[in-house]
């Protein structure tokens, strides 16, 4: 399955819904969005992985990337995952320490509305 | 003792095609199902790995992949022809500069996640062994 890469914005949360394979091929597309994103203001992104069919390492480093972006303007950069084969690779990398990780949307949306 | 090769052009597109073929011989060599996507994983990373290598270093030159049944073991090699001792799996920021923070993360997943796993690195490329326990009729071990 190739990638299929959306967002929309919720008050001061854009929310990234990715959907298919996130590898060495694809990874790049989502680097793009995120780059692309915060460029235009975006600093808070909200990443919704529950449609994410897998997940490698150039994944996980475009992530990284994209956290480091939006820190640079005091922003945030957390995950919406429930799936177990994805949260393993980020639990092996120790990254469950870096990212905040929730189990909808609507929780996320909650934690950060309580941040603000 | 049955072995599968393949080889592919150092293009990330392949990746997935060879992470495809190594679960369908996984399954068929008896690799539980429950691990298949561990299996799918650390073949993606050493595959993605030899590609990121190639690309720098020798981009005209094949990636090679064995998956072998032996003795009850699912083996996977992913061999490179990129001289190894600066590689590392890299990720490029749309400026190009490299992620150090992330270097050596692919090695780190195909370790967390792999039974039993070897690099050797040299000067002439770099060679991933990694196995997993199978049944040795090629039924899936529970």
């Amino acid at each position: 399955m190739d990638l299929k890469l959306d967002h929309h914005s919720e008050d001061n949360l854009t929310i990234v819904d990715v959907e298919g394979e996130i590898d060495v091929y694809t990874a790049p597309r989502l680097r793009e969005l995120l780059i692309d994103l915060v460029n235009k203001g975006n600093f808070h992104l909200l990443v919704n992985m529950e449609k994410v069919d897998f997940l490698d390492s150039t994944g996980l480093g475009v992530l990284v990337g994209g956290l480091k972006r939006v820190r640079a303007h005091d922003g945030s950069l957390e995950l919406v995952c429930t799936q177990e084969r994805i949260l393993k690779i980020f639990r092996i990398t120790g990254l469950t320490k870096v990212f905040g990780i929730y189990a909808s949307v609507e929780e996320a949306k909650e934690a950060h509305g309580r941040d603000k | 003792m049955a072995t599968v090769e393949l080889t592919f052009s150092a293009l990330p597109a392949h990746v997935r095609t060879a992470r495809l073929v190594a679960t369908a011989i996984a399954r068929r060599t008896g690799v539980a199902e429950a691990i298949l996507d561990e299996v799918r994983l650390a073949v993606g990373e050493a595959c993605s790995r030899a590609v990121e290598a190639h690309r720098l270093h020798c981009p005209g030159e094949p990636v090679r992949i064995e998956l072998r049944d032996d003795a009850g073991r699912f083996e996977v090699t992913v061999t490179d022809a990129a001289p190894s001792e600066d590689v590392t799996p890299q990720v490029l920021e749309a400026s190009g500069s490299l992620m150090p923070e992330i270097d050596n993360l692919g090695i780190a997943v195909i370790a967390g996640l792999a039974d039993d796993v070897e690099v050797l690195p040299g000067p002439k490329g770099m060679r991933i062994r990694m196995s997993w326990p199978a049944s040795s009729n090629g039924v899936a071990a529970l």
